[in-house]
């Protein structure tokens, strides 16, 4: 029986003892469910548990708490080579003894595949990941890239259910890590197979991913697709990690079905029709959270609701765009605006001091928890 | 003078080389070109050196003689033939023995937590700090008629009541062989350690991934990825053994004489510095055949199993 998801985590733990002999849960009451054919990437910084997460789908650990289940079925203790699963690793784990040839065949040969068989998946393994020539070099004869593309040949070609990634293009210089980011996403799409797929990169993984887990100190802090992630982040450490926020504290004074009106008091203003994700009630203390690049700097005498006056504390040019810092009532905001125009002349850009109006714009901010 | 040697490498490359290649040519190639010409010589009565130009040392180690029954002038005497054998399949099997004792325990050091590794090998270092020939002595305690091991067996069959004969294990073959494997047990044990160590754990990891079980893992990535260790290893034991006399000496007695003891007598006792200088040579030149077929066939072990 085909199950509807690829992988589930099912309120799994992995306890670690730390050198300090203490007891850490790296993954702490994980619950995930990952569907077939989907490009699904977990997020975080380092310690977060997404990579023990992943070794734990792949059978290089085993949870201390809860199950695995790959295609529906618990995996328990199963050791790595039943799993249908493969692994693309970090540093790529080529066997440097072989050939490129001999590292794409090795999985086919223990399968049992006969020699034909072998070739021809290698040919075209190879082919996919635009190797064909290499096979007779040896892994220390590639650049990083190649060697990347002999890992995910190596992995893929076995077929599997469902492909690990785990951090596969850390190792990669910036132009080359977008380019194979594309190719990795393309390549998913043409065969469907499910990718799972770990990364601290997080513009990495809003281009690739159909939906991503951002994951913290062992726990999944959101699940959501990347557009979900970015205009709708579940509480304040996903809207502060995934991309940039500025938050104002207020307290919400009255509610509707999805929209509150929150008094601001740095602002010593109220804010109505903020949207709103969760359930608030009236008198909750809580965050406004608004993107850098969703706040629009005005003429600072514009009379306009939710155009506050500011002075502007410096402005960075970084090519595409110029990051402007303001003071707003003592609270300091950042604002993003796209250099849409030649910025060479000085005059367009502002300068310190400056007095402006800043427009918040009520639907693209957001009111979340206080706490993280 | 020195700025011409700041710039030019290869004048540094000279300069650097040049205290061994002095050493080497001083201590090592003029004395086998002595050992070479005295090799051709014949010994003189008083076990001097006539130097000449004749095989007959080369002859009588595979068998030619001319101490024969009345009547003949030459002879087929294999006595110096089978020693040069009997030195070449006991090295063989001396490096057998070590790499099938000494590989599970480079792996186990090799894998162990690395705060016990330290501890691990200081251990198989230990014995390196007493003397080699105190070491060989201490096997004779334990292999002599009245030693140890007996004793320990004659105290077992006393305790239930059985008759007991001690054993013959010192002056055989076998006792040879065991102090052999001994001695050199830690010159094999730390390169293949060594080239263990550096396996990366995700290889492992990686071969799981693609189905291969632990015994295939080995086969296909552990010892692959560990022939060098073993290659420098077998070369560390090999020709040390094929040369040494005290194990044999002290172990094998008068039973167990290999090419080593042949040459120390000649040179020492038999007087005969022509004889010596030949059997030098034929042990230099078996050494270096085995050596050259070996790594030629093994290289550095990369692709031995993945054909």
């Amino acid at each position: 029986m085909q199950s509807e998801f690829a992988v589930e985590l099912r309120d799994v733990v992995k306890q670690f003892v730390t050198p300090e002999g203490n007891l850490l849960n790296a993954v702490d009451h994980v619950t995930m469910q990952i569907k077939n054919g989907e490009f699904f990437s977990m997020l975080g910084s380092s310690g977060c548990g997404k990579t023990t997460s992943l070794r734990m789908i792949a059978g290089f650990e085993w949870p201390t708490e809860g199950e695995v289940y790959i295609e529906g079925k618990p995996m328990g203790h199963t050791p790595p080579f039943q799993r249908k699963v493969n692994t693309v690793f970090q540093n790529y784990a080529l066997f440097q003894h072989m050939t490129v040839y001999q590292n794409v065949a090795f999985g086919l040969e223990m399968e049992g595949a006969d020699k034909n068989e072998i070739e021809k998946r290698v040919k075209r393994a190879l082919e996919m990941v635009q190797l064909t020539g290499m096979e007779r070099r040896k892994p220390r004869q590639l650049s990083g890239g190649q060697q990347q593309r002999v890992a995910v040949a190596r992995a893929l070609v076995k077929l599997p259910d469902v492909l690990l990634l785990d951090e596969p293009l850390g190792a990669l210089d910036l132009k080359l890590r977008k380019e194979m980011q594309l190719e990795l996403k393309a390549l998913q799409q043409e065969l469907g197979i499910t990718f799972i797929y770990v990364t601290h990169d997080q513009e990495e993984a809003l281009t690739m991913s159909d939906r991503i887990a951002v994951m913290s100190k062992g726990k999944v802090m959101q699940m959501g697709t990347p557009v979900e992630i970015y205009e709708r982040p579940a509480n304040r450490f996903v809207a502060d990690f995934i991309g940039e926020s500025n938050f104002l504290e207020g307290k919400i004074k009255s509610v509707s079905a999805d929209e509150a009106s929150v008094f601001v008091p740095a602002l010593n203003a109220e804010l109505s029709g903020v949207p709103m994700s969760k359930d608030f009630v009236n008198g909750e203390e809580v965050v406004i959270s608004i993107r850098p690049e969703k706040i629009r700097i005005v003429d600072a005498d514009a009379e306009k609701d939710g155009v506050f006056r500011a002075k502007v504390i410096n402005s960075i040019y970084i090519g595409s765009d110029t990051h402007v810092f303001l003071d707003c009532n003592g609270v300091r905001l950042k604002v993003m605006e796209q250099n849409h125009i030649s910025r060479l002349d000085p005059h367009s850009f502002y300068h310190k001091d400056q007095a402006v109006g800043v427009y918040l714009i009520p639907e693209n901010t957001l009111v979340l928890k206080k706490e993280a | 003078m020195l700025q011409r040697l700041r710039e030019n490498k290869a004048w540094q490359g000279t300069l650097l080389a040049l205290p061994t290649t002095l050493w080497l040519f001083v201590l090592l190639v003029i004395p086998l070109f002595l050992t070479l010409v005295v090799s051709f010589g014949r010994r003189s009565p008083d076990g001097g050196v006539i130097y000449g130009f004749s095989f007959h040392n080369y002859l009588r180690l595979i068998g030619y003689s001319t101490n024969c029954p009345a009547g003949q002038s030459a002879c087929f005497d294999p006595l110096y033939a089978q020693i040069l054998w009997r030195s070449l399949t006991l090295a063989f099997w001396t490096t057998v023995i070590v790499i099938l004792l000494a590989y599970p325990l480079a792996y186990f050091i090799a894998r162990s937590h690395p705060r016990r590794r330290n501890t691990f090998l200081m251990l198989v270092l230990v014995p390196l700090w007493t003397n080699f020939v105190i070491r060989v002595y201490a096997w004779m305690m334990l292999l002599r008629e009245q030693g140890v091991i007996n004793g320990v067996l004659g105290w077992i069959a006393a305790q239930f009541g059985l008759p007991f004969q001690p054993l013959q294990m010192l002056y055989t073959p076998g006792a040879v062989l065991v102090g052999m494997v001994y001695e050199f047990l830690p010159f094999m044990i730390l390169p293949i350690f060594t080239s263990l160590e550096k396996i990366e754990l995700p290889l492992y990891e990686a071969a799981a991934d693609l189905g291969a079980n632990p015994f295939r893992t080995f086969l296909r990535v552990t010892l692959p990825l560990s022939m060098p260790g073993v290659v420098a290893g077998t070369i560390l034991v090999f020709i040390p053994v094929m040369g040494t006399f005290i194990v044999s000496d002290l172990l094998g007695g008068k039973q167990v004489i290999l090419v080593g003891n042949l040459i120390q007598n000649q040179f020492l006792s038999a007087r005969d510095p022509t004889f010596g200088s030949a059997a030098s040579l034929i042990l230099m030149i078996m050494t270096l055949i085995v050596t050259y077929f070996y790594t030629r066939k093994f290289g550095f072990g990369e692709e031995i199993i993945t054909a």
